[in-house]
Parts: C-alpha cells; sequence; structure tokens
C-alpha cells in the first residue's frame, strides 16, 4: 500500500508535532506515532523549560548559552546551542499564546526556577530560569502542542510504528511504517521525512524512559548508513526512584531539596562547592556513585537519600504535586516526613542523527545534507548537548529545532519534487518482519532484553573502562545469536505487541553496540562518558565528534571538528 | 508473593467469545500490576495484548478494569489488590484484543468541545498576563491524561455512548475557565445539547476513578453552572 505526502513526520511528541504545527496550512502532511500521540514521552517531563525570560531576577540568553556549553563539558557545537538559547524565549511565548498553563508570578508572568548548571553571569551563582507548570510542564507542552494540532486539522497516522527509511538517488523518500491495527506494511512515498522518534533508554535496566523508548528511528537511519553521533554519551539522571527509575525531577533540588549520604551529610558540597545540589547531571551522578563505592549508600546499598522534608507543604502542593503522588504511590512514604531512597537512572541520549541547524539530516564530516531528511530531539544531535544535558534543555531542544526543521522542510517542499521510490520498497521491512514471524527459535525476546539490560547497567553505565566494555562487546555478540532463535507466539496479524517488542529489540541490541563501541574508542572522559582507566579530559585528541557508521558487519568511525564561537574550553568547576 | 491473575483475553481472529485466562505468578508487593502482566507477556504468553506506555501514571495509556474499578495497571500496586486479580478491559469501549480498546469515539467526543485555546484579540509580544488566582481556577483540570477512566465509569455513558462524556468536559473546562480563553460560546452548543453535560446525573464514578486525582464531577457542576448563567 502506497500513500504519497508532501511531508511524513515520524513521532508525536514535542519535536514532531511543532513541526506538524510550522507546515500546517503549506502542504499535505501525516504524522506517524507507534502510540497515540499525547503518550509520548515529552508528556512526562517534569521540571520546566529553560529560557532567559527574565521574569524573576536579570538573565540573558548569553549566561543560558554559557551554561549550555560549559555544562556540555564543550562538546557543544556553538552555533547551535546559539539559536538554541535565543530562540528559547520566542518559543516558550508561542507556547504560552497556544494557551500552556504556566505556572505564574505574582505579577502574572510566567515563573522560572532554578535548576542544575543553569547559573547568572558565567556562573557566578544559581540562576531562575526554568519555566514551569507545576511539575507537569511536559505534560502541557504535549497536551499544547497536541491541541493545536487538532485545531490546524493535522493529519495523524496513530499506532504507525517506522520500520524503514526509504533512500533514492541520493534523496529521502520516505519510509515504510508497519500499521499496529492490521499488521500491514505501509509504503510512505515522500518529498520530505522528519524524525522525531525520541531515545532509547530501554537498553539499561533502571532508567526513566518509557517502554516504547528503543530508538527506532536512530536505528532505522544506522541501517541505511546514516551515522550516529556521539552515542557514548549517555546521561544518567541522578534522582531516580530506588529499583524503579522512575524519575523525581531536578526541581525537587531547584525547590531546595537535598541529597544525603547515610550519616545524613549533604555530600554535594564536597563535589561542587558553588552549586551544591545543582550541579549538572553527570557530576551529581557520580557523586553518587562515588558515596555508594565509599560505602556511605544507605545502608550500604546503593541508594542515598533525596531530602524534601523541610519545604513544607505549601511547595510540595503547589510546585511538587506529581512527584509527591508519585513517591507515595510507588514507595510508600511521605516525602515531607521521610527522605526519599533514589539511584540514577538512565534519562537521555546526548548523541543521535546527525543534523544541521535546520535539524537537516547529516552524513559525514564535511556536513552535507541528505536532501529531504530531517531528524530533531532526542533522535537527533545537532549538538546542543554536547556531552551532558542540562536540565530543561531538552524541551527548548525539540521545541527549537522541530520547529526550525519543520520551517526548512516547508520551503524544501515547495522547491522539490518526490524522489522516485526505490523499486520493491518495502522489501527489506518486509524482509525484518518475516525473519521474524518465520523463526523456529525457542528464545523469548524479553529475556534476552533481560540480559542486555542488566548488562548495559553494569558495564557501559556510569562508570566505565576498557575491560568491561570490551566484556560489552562479547556479550552483545553472544545476545546478537539468541536473538535470531527469537521465537512470536503470537500468529495474529491485528496489534501483534509481541512482534513489535521483538522489532524494537532488534534495534535496541544494534544500538547498543554503537554506543560501546563509540565508547570503547573514545579514551578520554568527558561529560556523561567516564572512563577510568583515561579519568582526564583530553581536548588535545577528543575535542571533536564521533560518527559511527555501519559498515558490513562492523562500525567504521569518523570524527568532525566541534563548532567554538564565543567560549573557549576550560575546567569545568561548579 | 504468589498472585493469580484472571485476565478477559479476547482475539478477535481467533475467538468467537471473551474468555478467561488464568496465570500464577512470583512478584514483589511493591510490583505494579504493568510488571504483572508484563511478567505474563514476557514469559507465559506472549500474545496477551494491552498498551502501555510511561509505566508511572502520566501517559494514560493502560486504564482498565482491576477488580471492578477503572484504574491504570502502572498506578496500582500488587499489595493493594489481593493475591487473586481479575483484570478486564474498560466499559464501554468495543474491545479490540485483549485489554486494549478502541480509543476513536473516546478521542472525537474530546475533539468536539474544541480543547485549545481560542482568542480574539492580538496576542502581546510577552506572555498574556495571567494572575496565580486565575490559574489556579483550572489548574485541577489540566491534569487530565485522555485515559478514559472516568468516562467509562459512568452509568450515563454505559446507557447512552453518544454522551460525551466526563473526559470532553473536563478539557472542555480547562479552557472554559482560563482567563485567557474567548472561546466559550463556540463550545456551548456541544455540551449544552442532548448528550452534552446534562446528561450527567452526579454519580461520582468518575471521581472516583480518576487517577489523575481530578474533582471531574465538581468540574461538570462548574460547566453545568456556566451554561446556565453563561457568565464564566
Amino acid at each position: 500500500m502506497v500513500q504519497r505526502y508532501d511531508v511524513v513526520i515520524v513521532g508525536a511528541g514535542g519535536a514532531g508535532l511543532m513541526a506538524a504545527l510550522q507546515l500546517a496550512g503549506q502542504g499535505h502532511v501525516a504524522v506517524l506515532s507507534k502510540l497515540y500521540p499525547t503518550r509520548s514521552h515529552t508528556g512526562t517531563a517534569q521540571g520546566g523549560i529553560g529560557a532567559a525570560l527574565g521574569n524573576e531576577e536579570e538573565d540573558h540568553w548569553e549566561w543560558h548559552m554559557f551554561d549550555t556549553v560549559k555544562g556540555g563539558d564543550y562538546l557543544v557545537d556553538q552555533d547551535a546551542a546559539e539559536v538554541l538559547c535565543q530562540e528559547a524565549v520566542e518559543t516558550v511565548y508561542d507556547l504560552e499564546h497556544w494557551g500552556l498553563p504556566f505556572s505564574r508570578t505574582p505579577e502574572g508572568k510566567i515563573a522560572q526556577r532554578p535548576f542544575g548548571g543553569h547559573t547568572r553571569d558565567y556562573g557566578k551563582a544559581a540562576v531562575r530560569r526554568s519555566c514551569y507548570a507545576a511539575d507537569r510542564t511536559g505534560h502541557m507542552i504535549l497536551q499544547t502542542c497536541y491541541q493545536q494540532c487538532i485545531k490546524n486539522q493535522v493529519h495523524f497516522y496513530d499506532e504507525y510504528h517506522v520500520v524503514d527509511l526509504l533512500i533514492e538517488q541520493g534523496r529521502c523518500a520516505g519510509v515504510v511504517a508497519m500499521c499496529l491495527a492490521t499488521g500491514e506494511l505501509h509504503i510512505f512515498h515522500a518529498k520530505a521525512v522528519l524524525f522525531a522518534t525520541g531515545g532509547c533508554g530501554k537498553m539499561f535496566r533502571v532508567t526513566s524512559n518509557a517502554h516504547p523508548l528503543t530508538g527506532d528511528g536512530m536505528v532505522v537511519a544506522y541501517r541505511r548508513g546514516i551515522p550516529l553521533e556521539d552515542m557514548e554519551f549517555f546521561q544518567f539522571h541522578p534522582t531516580g526512584i530506588y529499583k524503579m527509575g522512575i524519575l523525581l525531577s531536578e526541581a525537587a533540588r531547584g525547590e531546595g531539596g537535598i541529597l544525603r549520604n547515610r550519616m545524613g551529610e549533604r555530600f554535594m558540597e564536597r563535589y561542587a562547592p558553588t552549586l551544591k545540589d545543582l550541579a549538572p547531571r553527570d557530576m551529581t551522578t557520580r557523586a553518587i556513585y562515588q558515596e555508594i563505592r565509599e560505602g556511605r549508600g544507605i545502608d550500604g546499598k546503593n541508594y542515598v537519600y533525596l531530602d524534601l522534608t523541610h519545604l513544607g507543604k505549601k511547595v510540595m502542593d503547589e510546585k511538587l504535586p506529581d512527584i509527591t503522588d508519585f513517591v507515595r504511590t510507588y514507595l510508600g512514604i511521605d516525602p515531607l516526613k521521610q527522605p526519599v531512597p533514589i539511584q540514577p537512572t538512565a534519562h537521555y541520549a546526548m548523541g543521535g542523527i546527525p543534523t544541521d541547524l535546520d535539524a537537516r539530516v547529516v552524513i559525514d564530516e564535511k556536513n552535507t545534507p541528505l536532501p529531504g531528511f530531517y531528524a530533531a530531539g532526542e533522535v537527533a544531535c545537532v549538538s546542543v548537548h554536547g556531552a551532558n544535558r542540562l536540565g530543561t534543555n531538552s524541551l527548548v531542544d525539540i521545541l527549537v529545532f522541530g520547529r526550525r526543521g519543520g520551517r526548512h522542510a516547508a520551503r524544501f517542499i515547495k522547491e522539490n519534487d518526490w524522489a522516485p521510490l526505490p523499486p520493491k520498497a518495502d522489501e527489506q521491512a518486509a524482509g525484518v518482519m518475516n525473519d521474524l514471524k518465520n523463526s523456529h527459535g525457542t528464545e523469548r525476546a524479553a529475556l534476552i532484553r533481560d540480559a542486555l539490560q542488566d548488562a548495559m547497567m553494569d558495564k557501559a553505565s556510569v562508570f566505565r573502562d576498557a575491560q568491561g566494555l570490551m566484556a560489552m562487546r562479547e556479550k552483545l555478540g553472544e545476545l546478537r545469536d539468541r536473538y535470531r532463535q527469537v521465537k512470536i507466539e503470537d500468529h495474529s496479524t491485528g496489534y501483534n505487541t509481541e512482534l513489535l517488542e521483538a522489532v524494537e529489540l532488534g534495534g535496541l541490541l544494534e544500538l547498543a553496540e554503537v554506543l560501546v563501541e563509540s565508547a570503547l574508542a573514545r579514551q578520554e572522559s568527558r561529560g556523561a562518558h567516564f572512563r577510568e582507566d583515561f579519568p582526564k579530559r583530553d581536548d588535545h585528541n577528543w575535542l571533536k565528534h564521533t560518527l559511527a557508521s555501519k559498515a558490513g558487519k562492523g562500525i567504521e568511525f569518523r570524527y568532525k571538528p566541534v563548532t567554538l564561537t564565543r567560549f573557549e574550553p576550560k575546567e569545568r568547576k561548579y | 508473593m504468589q498472585v493469580t491473575l484472571r485476565i478477559k483475553r479476547f482475539n478477535p481472529e481467533k475467538d468467537k467469545e471473551p474468555w478467561w485466562g488464568e496465570y500464577k505468578i512470583d512478584a514483589e508487593p511493591t510490583d505494579r500490576l504493568l510488571d504483572a502482566l508484563n511478567q505474563v507477556k514476557w514469559r507465559l504468553d506472549g500474545s496477551l495484548t494491552y498498551r502501555r506506555s510511561c509505566a508511572h501514571g502520566i501517559c494514560g495509556s493502560d486504564a482498565m478494569l482491576i477488580n471492578g474499578f477503572n484504574r491504570l495497571a502502572c498506578k496500582v500496586l500488587l499489595r493493594n489488590l489481593g493475591q487473586r486479580i481479575t483484570v478486564e478491559p474498560m466499559r464501554g469501549f468495543r474491545v479490540i484484543k485483549d485489554l486494549l480498546v478502541d480509543m476513536e469515539m473516546f478521542l472525537a467526543k474530546y475533539r468536539s468541545v474544541k480543547p485549545y485555546l481560542i482568542t480574539y484579540t492580538p496576542q502581546p509580544e510577552k506572555e498574556m498576563l495571567q494572575s496565580p488566582e486565575e490559574r489556579a481556577r483550572f489548574d485541577d483540570t489540566t491534569k487530565c491524561i485522555l485515559c478514559g477512566a472516568c468516562t467509562t465509569s459512568c452509568p450515563s455513558f454505559w446507557a447512552n455512548e453518544d454522551y460525551i462524556g466526563p473526559a470532553a468536559i473536563v478539557n472542555a473546562h480547562r479552557f472554559i475557565f482560563d482567563s485567557r480563553d474567548q472561546g466559550t460560546a463556540e463550545r456551548v452548543e456541544v455540551l449544552n445539547s442532548v448528550d452534552g453535560v446534562w446528561r450527567c446525573r452526579t454519580v461520582f464514578n468518575c471521581v472516583e476513578a480518576c487517577p489523575r486525582s481530578i474533582n471531574v464531577t465538581r468540574a461538570i457542576g462548574e460547566v453545568k453552572k456556566a451554561l446556565m448563567f453563561r457568565k464564566v
């Protein structure tokens, strides 16, 4: 079945919807999502969106840019960070004009609060920059963008899973997607395709990521020869609920929450004397791991406390109601009376499909675009997050670059015709499906995924070294062999979610390999990538982006320079 | 603890009628029901079908009838459900496969109330001002995650599937009581129609069912009042 559109957007979180809104009325546009749009992961973002509005105190986009660059351990492309921080301001006003119910200051302006790594005057002290709607900012962004899509009659294909990207004569020609309701493959022939499929956190055991975060867009592009940039940088958020990984927003510390070890000590004072508990996530997470390693976890176990007991009922009810509810529901404790057991949780892929400032996908170290192909949000790497993303900046990223991608695509479809469809366009996608459906093996996909998640947590998460990463390489070989023996019990065509999960696992295994090999290659420590055998940052050799491309059965590495404009790399202290 | 799940199964490609599947699993008392369903799917029967995404009560994918009450499977712990747990799809929506239901009619009703900000005055360069008190007026109804738990717990909806239902009214409330919105007149026709707010008989099932603790019945009452007195 072939459908023809000017633009096909894959993914209906903040980036996809924002792009769709730019294209409304500009052409024939379809938005595909493997979920209903309002189930997208943007909705789980809590603490806020960073923008230098200056509503609560003096602030400037240049300060925001500096924090973003320093927070990213200088691997950030500074031209992109400049765009991010400048356009954050108008984007937030756009959202407000669309009805987003931001919390308010007494004068009726958008309220702002402090967040990790966001500072005034180039690092002097924390600044109130995060624009928030209680602690459900992401929910409100997703709802507001979806509501605007309803208003603008955006055409959705709900519950369609992307399986392949079509490239013909060096141009993007569309995608192949499986309709979950019928199991049929659909060919979407398009002048332009924008991927906004999110991250791949489900390769780790303890993660804040939703079940569907399996890196679909990344792996589909990778299999078609597009490189993945900086995949070794994966952020672990400091405060996930112990064992479950459910996120407890940095806003909890923005409002005054404190991390404590088994002695009750506010240990972040030792690691980041100025920002303390509001240090960037990579440093805070390593500090927690360090405390645990040195025996100062609670009861000697692998968790510490997030202490909110002093914040008072009013702050908890008005500013942190959702996380209060999570703690009560999942831990059965009252955060006003008891400290909350937390451990770092796999949260965000800084890497992804390389793009330029207009969200155009670029395929080599010279930034050559692949005409008609765009990516925005966590699936992409522009790179505004460098080696470590600041809190709030993912929401800025999806909106700013979703918008820029949508606008550029609107121009592109006016100036270009459809690339021809490749012959037998759905052949490769059908092959992937049929191999799984017809397998006579005995392996359960879920058990392979369990083994992957446990091993990745153990060997490729916060602290890494060559030995562990090489063991992980071996493990991945074994898991790939097992994956070839996966069996699918469900033989029905409609809503075969067992088949879907197996397809997703195939992608996760491939992306885990890219992460591990990229991490092995990078012999330094920077941002979220910490090598115990190379504990120092090495700008001389490694101030560059990784580009990992599929080459036969292996991976080929190339590197591209980091764009430096305003800020020279310095040692990172907080 | 050992738990027995009784799950109402139906696959239209194989089954003429729904049937009950029974599954015994070992689980922690602090596991979510969703974790238990996952265990069944991942270890015992791969064909068990349901929707899920965030797994912590924010995305609204996994509302279902659990021991006779509408709950999110990811927001209820096994220790609160006993050792024999009955799981069925939400009532009143067409069952597509096992616990997965057809949400289209529900979403069409949501769209019918024009759930987006409507303004006619030109917008300022910066934000439209809104006091914290004005913002508080509709805070409760901004929490809706469109899970369907309220609408499918409502006897008025069971009796008449054309009733727009609590979820759509909650989302109308969210805009009607937003000081920035100027679109109430455009929503009146649907809300005031024979299948609009007046079918609500204040049974309060929706309040009980809402996983986001929205006071749904109160919101509906406020919309009724606004329609009667035409002042919002």
